[in-house]
């Protein structure tokens, strides 16, 4: 199935997605309509998965059983390329074959950061790195407003299940982690830096770079025994809603991690330290100086929420920060 | 308060504080910072002049510090700004905060009553106001923190090297918010290349390249000097052009590994892209040579381009090998085949903006005599300044004519209703510095 999503309408978008819905998803490209920009969303199966690993860290266990509806993750990290017109407005114009829609002007952007925060390691068919959580979502809603399509942060069991794509061992491609070079960039072969996406095998299921390279925002809070409280109806698509600032989890270790920390199960929380680089006060909402380690992945669920949902998810208030 | 009662009421405290810290140790309890021990006297008053992002992140450091610490006045410009840093920072500090509406003071002046009442003064305005409020800091035998940069033209830079004189007289712990120097991958690595690891050095690369920063939209009803004071970085009496607002930092650290200043600059600079109306008269790129009175040059690069390359980081070269820095706690030596031979590498990063306050609150308390940042901040401002001479004029600058240079940037008046020496003309465009026809010296 081929669906140009990008001529949905926001208004009729709802109606469609339902049709969607009821149909096997398939994978897509989504154009930015009026720019050259494009992304790739692979269709991922909704499934039961065994979360966590015995042999991990103790905030991986009890291992537990996690029913996962379907979605759409995007097959690479987001890339500076197609960030950067979300953080600039004027390069948004700049390189926007068509007059920016007023919905997408309105939208408010980031802080230009006063470092360079690709911290010299590259920028084209590079990983976006070193945003915060608040601005990860906030370009979900540049994207949401160029498209018409609810994109999202992966919550923690979407990304462990995509990542995993139906394996059971600490890597989608078994337990022996000397082979993590043929999949990621990590502190083995990564030079200390990111590298351009999807150079590596992807896993099962077509995700490139799920280990290493840059780790990835889940909307997750990050809590180290979340997972003995995944009982039940709670097993349905788990969610620890962030309310609090610090820590949101953060998953798949990045290009400077050892490749025990860049496993399937491996968590990490993100920590106020990753801002202590930011002279002001209040501190940024949107930039990590000293996170250039952390980037973000799409998800897009198979079956949208509501819009006064979709406007929730995106409008929380920044939570202030010293 | 001066000096030597300070340092005397500090030796009070410390004998005191010893003698009840024993005390409270047998007891088996805690000796908490400040708490019943202590006395009103040992409490270090500080004042906060400039209450922007900047100033209200000092005043947060300098509260973090383990010394006893009282903010007791605070001054800006505007209203708005104080009291909303006046908020952020009694939400956090609490009692550390003593900033009544008395002791909150509004205006171009409002600076000579806040040093009064402080023994340490937190100077962080736009730059222009620095050397009128480092003078008077120093006249008023303040210990200081000041942000960089200090000066934004020559006259500015003068003064604060006249006053940095007296403080070492009046031994006055100054620093300056150069906080690379307070960086401990900063340190560490500039230490083993002025003993020698890569032997002399004979050149570099020094870089700010981002992606520039905040505009305030014109307010109607709003004065020229309002609007500038709202924009001050977009206007050089204030700012002193990105060059010296920013790209100080690796120009100092330039300066700090050839432990020198260069005798003469130029370069290169424009404004490519950011012409509007909105961006005052500033460059938004600065390409320039410091050449030093040993023939090294060292090539620095500055601007601010949106969604190109960036880079913010040094690098220089020696007879024996190159190096790396940057403020991501990276420092790494090669040898001439290019081999690493030096990787910093730590797990404890300590923010160096907390450190630089631990540091100086920390000598102020023992009643120390350790910080004079003063001169070295200044002539690495001004090597800056002559970077955006050169610039501007097209032409070889040499340090010597540069600091002489009777040249003030700042109005003749301060006041809501006085006029700027720069003007926007009826489109509300700024003349913009053209090499071979502008003036700079």
């Amino acid at each position: 199935m081929k669906v140009k999503l990008s001529l949905l309408v926001p208004l009729a978008f709802l109606a469609v997605q339902t049709t969607l819905a009821q149909e096997k998803p398939a994978s897509y490209k989504q154009q930015l309509e009026g720019t050259k920009l494009s992304f790739d969303m692979v269709a991922i199966p909704g499934g039961e998965f065994i979360m966590g690993s015995k042999k991990g860290n103790a905030d991986e266990q009890p291992v537990h059983k996690v029913k996962v509806a379907p979605f759409w993750m995007s097959s690479y990290e987001v890339i500076w390329d197609n960030y950067e017109p979300f953080l600039y407005k004027d390069y948004e114009a700049a390189h926007s074959t068509a007059p920016i829609p007023k919905n997408v002007d309105a939208i408010t952007r980031p802080t230009k950061p006063y470092l360079d925060m690709t911290f010299g390691m590259g920028k084209e068919g590079q990983p976006a790195l070193a945003m915060t959580h608040y601005n990860a979502i906030q370009y979900c809603k540049w994207l949401y407003a160029r498209t018409g399509v609810f994109y999202r942060l992966p919550t923690e069991a979407e990304w462990e299940y995509a990542c995993r794509a139906g394996s059971v061992t600490e890597y989608s491609f078994g337990n022996d982690g000397s082979k993590l070079g043929d999949y990621a960039w990590f502190n083995g072969n990564s030079d200390g830096k990111t590298h351009v996406v999807g150079q590596k095998k992807p896993n099962a299921w077509g995700l490139y770079d799920m280990y290493g390279n840059v780790a990835e925002w889940t909307y997750d809070q990050y809590i180290p025994d979340f997972y003995a409280s995944v009982k039940g109806d709670k097993a349905n698509d788990p969610v620890a809603v962030p309310e609090k600032l610090y820590p949101n989890a953060v998953r798949g270790g990045a290009y400077n991690d050892e490749a025990k920390d860049a496993r399937s199960a491996s968590r990490l929380a993100s920590d106020p330290s990753w801002k202590q680089l930011d002279p002001q006060i209040p501190k940024s909402n949107w930039w990590f100086p000293e996170a250039p380690f952390v980037g973000m992945r799409l998800v897009r669920p198979v079956t949208p929420p509501s819009k006064e949902e979709i406007e929730a998810y995106y409008s929380k208030a920044p939570i202030k920060d010293y | 308060m001066n000096n030597e009662e300070l340092r005397d009421k500090r030796r009070e405290f410390l004998k005191t504080s010893a003698l009840v810290a024993g005390g409270v140790m047998l007891n088996g309890v805690a000796f908490a910072n400040g708490g019943a021990h202590s006395s009103v006297d040992d409490t270090i008053k500080i004042a906060l002049i400039g209450c922007g992002g900047r100033g209200t992140g000092a005043a947060f450091q300098a509260l973090s510090t383990k010394q006893n610490l009282k903010l007791v006045a605070m001054a800006d410009a505007f209203s708005d700004r104080l009291e909303g840093a006046y908020k952020e920072i009694s939400d956090k500090f609490g009692v550390k905060v003593d900033v009544p509406k008395e002791r909150r003071f509004v205006g171009f002046d409002a600076y000579k009553k806040a040093i009064a009442l402080a023994d340490v003064v937190i100077l962080a305005t736009p730059p222009g106001f620095r050397p009128s409020h480092f003078e008077e800091a120093v006249n008023q035998s303040k210990h200081v923190f000041m942000e960089k940069p200090v000066a934004v033209d020559s006259p500015g830079i003068r003064k604060v090297l006249a006053a940095a004189e007296i403080a070492k007289t009046k031994k006055l712990n100054v620093v300056v918010g150069l906080q690379r120097r307070y960086q401990n991958n900063y340190r560490d690595v500039i230490k083993r290349i002025q003993d020698g690891a890569i032997g002399d050095i004979t050149g570099g690369q020094v870089y700010w390249n981002s992606g520039g920063v905040w505009v305030k939209p014109r307010e109607v009803n709003q004065t020229e000097m309002e609007y500038q004071m709202r924009n001050w970085y977009y206007f050089n009496w204030l700012c002193g052009d990105h060059i010296v607002e920013q790209h100080v930092h690796n120009i100092d650290i330039a300066n700090w590994v050839k432990n020198a200043y260069p005798v003469s600059v130029q370069g290169t600079g424009s404004r490519a892209w950011r012409t509007g109306k909105d961006y005052g008269e500033i460059y938004d790129n600065h390409s320039v040579e410091l050449t030093y009175a040993d023939g090294s040059v060292i090539n620095s690069q500055c601007r601010h381009f949106e969604g190109i390359d960036n880079r913010v980081d040094e690098s220089f070269h020696g007879t024996k090998g190159r190096v790396f820095l940057s403020a991501g706690n990276e420092g790494r030596l090669y040898d001439t085949k290019n081999k690493l031979i030096y990787n910093y590498s730590s797990k404890v990063n300590p923010n160096p903006y907390q450190t630089e306050h631990d540091e100086l609150f920390a000598a102020i308390a023992k009643g120390e005599y350790k910080f004079w940042d003063a001169e070295r901040g200044a002539k690495s401002c001004m090597t800056a300044i002559i970077g955006r001479y050169a610039t501007y004029s097209g032409k070889t600058i040499k340090w010597d004519d540069a600091l002489k240079a009777d040249n003030s940037l700042f109005p003749d008046e301060l006041s809501w209703t006085a006029k700027p020496k720069l003007l926007p003309d009826a489109n509300g465009l700024y003349p913009i510095p053209t090499p071979g026809q502008t003036k700079v010296i």
